[in-house]
């Protein structure tokens, strides 16, 4: 099987390249990332990619393959077109290879203040929280940090600093739809103004990638009409 | 060259739950804290824990912490230190209801309360009717448990080193440990990290087996620097092989399938765990369905062409509770083997695990070793806590729903102690140069250049040994054949190279440097296991197929220098209640 894979390397290369690779033995059922590390262990050790759990729960091995983003671990070889084109996630500073810098995603996550708030004392026992409740937060906190939405939305590419892009703003209505939450104004207070939550077009491509199957659009949807109601 | 120097009072080595855990409590306590992780803390493998952590908060069938730790005993086959142990139950709830606070998404009953699902191993009334001991967040437990930590340590401000390797740990001549030597990945400089206390949370090693049910990062970091900084590893002979990884490719199916009613067939449909555990069934503790389901294969009982595994079935739960409770392992069934359990039931045989030994530490999270006349003396300024630390409350056999519970317990237990010793201890001491050229030596080794093996071949190899002399069935032959060929891989490592000898987000060299570790821990596990002649929990020898209290209910304790081993007896004397003497272990 043909693979073609972004090279980059700051202590050597002047510039990026697509390197080929060959892979003579696909066993059936092998993975995406099975053949990244089939492709470091035997053809080249300097290839550099992060994973880890290998069963798309980590979220280390999101890549751009064949033009759309995806954890490798969970990407069926056999569903790829040859050559597979595999390049790090579109839109963040490349660090090297397939190894981008998150730094940014992760600040915007950070901005949401992605944590339960509570103001009034602690009870000595849980929260009551009914069934129901707990299911709006399903769908939400499924999330794995992977950036496959946030690189595969226009507007994040055009602002990054200031857009918080759709996996922070699907960790904000994670919180703002938890009934234990008691930050919702301070929430809703932080997201206003153009960039934050606003610049989201619904052009919908995070949820078009999402490999955990969630609905960040959906997310900043529900958050756009509690502003509204709120507001009223 | 002069090395970049940093100083905090505490440093937190690992990002999972165990590591996090204790962060919160000393960034709550404001004392500064540095935590070292190889990957970006929600990576950790703490989020792939599914099925749930034990507490008895009686919340769906009556319960109470004494009969979680009569369960706790019995599955440890009584290995396990009930000091430890009776700590552990009692602190359990309030654990629990901390992480609820904290924002932790745990799946609800219609009281609003806390849902818990039955597990393996757990009894109402010791040893009487099947509790209801585990509390779930569905089936993504872990992920739930480490996203909250994450989050509250965003908040409380901890300072985290995200993908930093840690090289070795330093030490003075007292023996103090005083921080760590670290490596950036991504600019491949070296980092000295100074501080009063060093924890460990590095996590166990279930790279050490081929087929497991482990990220790639399990490769028992923590436990390899213990080791070479002179400290032993305990108990490591006892490793835990899950009766449910995805047959021939690993991937975990949680002990909750079992917990919701799901059961395991033979190729006659028979569901033979009434054979072997005729109270609890499937979920007797996993020690022993492991070994049911390798016997069936063995007898020809298997399913499949070719008969080497047994199917897990899960269809008659219905469709809404697979939804509801258990959509992950759904998930996981259907990527990796094209099978929705809804209807139709999952390959699964036994696979590697969880890592029972580890650092020896007491249950204030102070490593523990054999320094001078005590056999557990805490070495001063060093904790551990997790799967890399041997409380030990697993002893020969962990319960399912324990070790989420052990990471949150004991890594609070360690920063609440840490927090004390910070109050006696103002200063750093004085750090000694040959402390960081040792790290540096380990470093500067995989610089050099030529032909050599290569590291993932050994890699491969030793997954591939530890397999078949260190699997669940064990005999002397085995494990001495076992011994000399990890040896053999041990000296072939030192003439291991990597090609790529660039600076800038260095994986291969990440990579030789986690098989250094592993191949240490290897001969730890075999040379432990190969000196263990008994049979007791998770490690089963043919040639001594009972258990043997006499001779052997204490704790193996292994050094590097000279492969050497020495034992300690076990704590059985609880806190506060009596002692559980050991029985004969029936489910």
């Amino acid at each position: 099987m043909q693979f073609l894979i972004y090279r980059y390397n700051p202590d050597t290369d002047s510039k990026p390249y697509m390197q080929q690779y060959t892979l003579p033995e696909i066993e059936p059922g092998m993975m995406l990332l099975d053949a990244l590390l089939k492709i470091k262990a035997s053809l080249d050790d300097s290839l550099s990619f992060r994973r880890s759990c290998g069963e798309g729960v980590c979220g280390s091995d999101a890549l751009n393959i064949n033009g759309r983003n995806g954890l490798a671990c969970i990407t069926p070889l056999k569903s790829l077109k040859e050559p597979v084109e595999i390049r790090p996630l579109p839109g963040l500073p490349v660090i090297r290879d397939l190894v981008v810098d998150m730094t940014q995603f992760y600040q915007q996550y950070r901005a949401v203040k992605p944590y339960l708030t509570v103001h009034d004392p602690e009870p000595e026992i849980e929260y009551e929280q009914t069934p129901e409740q707990r299911d709006r937060l399903d769908g939400l906190y499924e999330c794995i940090l992977c950036a496959c939405c946030s690189t595969a939305c226009p507007s994040f590419w055009w602002n990054p600093d200031k857009f918080r892009g759709p996996a922070a703003l699907l960790q904000a209505w994670r919180f703002l739809a938890d009934s234990r939450d008691q930050a919702t104004a301070e929430r809703l207070q932080d997201l206003t103004g153009a960039y934050s939550l606003f610049r989201c077009h619904t052009i919908m491509n995070c949820v078009d990638v999402c490999p955990k199957g969630l609905n960040p659009t959906k997310a900043i949807g529900n958050i756009r009409k509690l502003m509204l109601k709120t507001q009223l | 060259m002069a090395i970049a120097k940093r100083k905090f009072d505490s440093l937190v080595i690992g990002a999972g739950g165990g590591g996090l855990r204790a962060a919160l409590q000393l960034s709550r306590a404001e004392a500064t804290v540095a935590v070292v992780s190889k990957v970006f803390p929600t990576r950790s493998h703490t989020v792939a824990a599914q099925g749930g952590m034990n507490a008895a908060l009686a919340n769906v069938l009556p319960d109470n912490w004494h009969w979680h730790m009569y369960d706790t005993v019995k599955g440890s086959d009584y290995l396990g230190d009930q000091d430890a142990i009776e700590y552990m139950c009692r602190a359990a709830s309030h654990c629990v209801i901390e992480l609820e606070h904290s924002g932790v998404p745990f799946s609800r009953l219609d009281n609003g309360k806390i849902y818990q699902r039955p597990f393996g191993g757990q009894s109402q009334n010791f040893g009487g009717d099947q509790a209801a001991r585990t509390c779930a967040a569905a089936d993504r437990t872990g992920h739930a448990i480490l996203h909250a930590l994450y989050q509250q340590n965003i908040r409380a401000k901890t300072h985290f080193f995200d993908e930093y390797f840690a090289v070795d740990l330093l030490k003075d001549d007292e023996g103090y440990v005083l921080g760590a030597l670290v490596l950036d990945i991504e600019t491949g400089e070296p980092l000295i990290i100074e501080a009063k206390t060093t924890l460990l949370a590095t996590g166990g090693v279930g790279q050490l087996f081929r087929t497991n049910t482990n990220a790639r990062i399990n490769t028992g970091d923590g436990m390899a620097m213990a080791l070479r900084a002179g400290i032993p590893v305990q108990d490591m002979e006892f490793f835990q092989f899950h009766p449910t990884g995805i047959a021939g490719k690993g991937m975990l199916i949680t002990e909750g399938v079992r917990g919701e009613g799901g059961y395991l067939i033979n190729k006659d449909g028979e569901r033979f765990m009434e054979r072997y555990a005729p109270h609890a069934r499937d979920l007797a503790s996993r020690d022993i369905v492991s070994r049911a389901i390798a016997i069936e294969v063995r007898e020809g009982r298997g399913c499949g062409p070719r008969g080497d595994h047994v199917l897990l079935k899960l269809d008659h739960l219905g469709a809404d509770v697979i939804h509801k409770r258990l959509p992950g392992i759904r998930e996981t069934a259907i990527t990796f083997v094209h099978v929705d359990p809804v209807d139709t039931p999952i390959p699964v045989f036994p696979t590697a695990h969880y890592t029972m030994g580890g650092i020896p530490t007491n249950r204030f999270g102070q490593v523990v070793a054999p320094l001078g006349q005590l056999v557990e003396e805490p070495v001063p300024g060093l904790y551990a806590a997790g799967e890399c630390a041997c409380v030990s409350v697993h002893g020969a056999n962990r319960l399912g729903g324990n070790s989420l519970l052990d990471i949150i317990v004991f890594g609070r237990a360690a920063g609440n102690h840490i927090i004390g010793y910070l109050q006696e201890n103002h200063y750093h001491r004085p750090l000694h140069a040959d402390s960081v050229d040792r790290g540096m030596q380990r470093l500067a080794r995989w610089d050099q250049q030529g032909d050599g093996e290569s590291v993932d071949n050994l890699r491969m190899e030793l997954q591939r040994e530890m397999e078949n002399h260190c699997g669940v069935f064990r005999t002397a032959e085995v494990l001495q054949d076992g011994v000399v060929k990890i040896k053999a891989i041990e000296q072939r490592l030192q003439h291991a190279r990597i090609k790529d000898h660039s600076k800038i987000f260095n994986t291969a060299r990440i990579e030789a440097m986690e098989l250094e570790n592993m191949v240490d821990l290897a001969l730890a596990t075999v040379i432990s296991a190969q000196a263990r002649q008994e049979s007791r929990g998770a490690h089963s020898r043919v040639d001594f197929p009972e258990r043997d209290d006499v001779h052997w209910m204490k704790h193996t304790l292994f050094f590097k220098e000279g492969y050497k081993l020495d034992y300690k007896p076990v704590r059985t004397k609880p806190l506060s209640v009596d002692s559980f003497p050991p029985q004969k272990r029936v489910y």
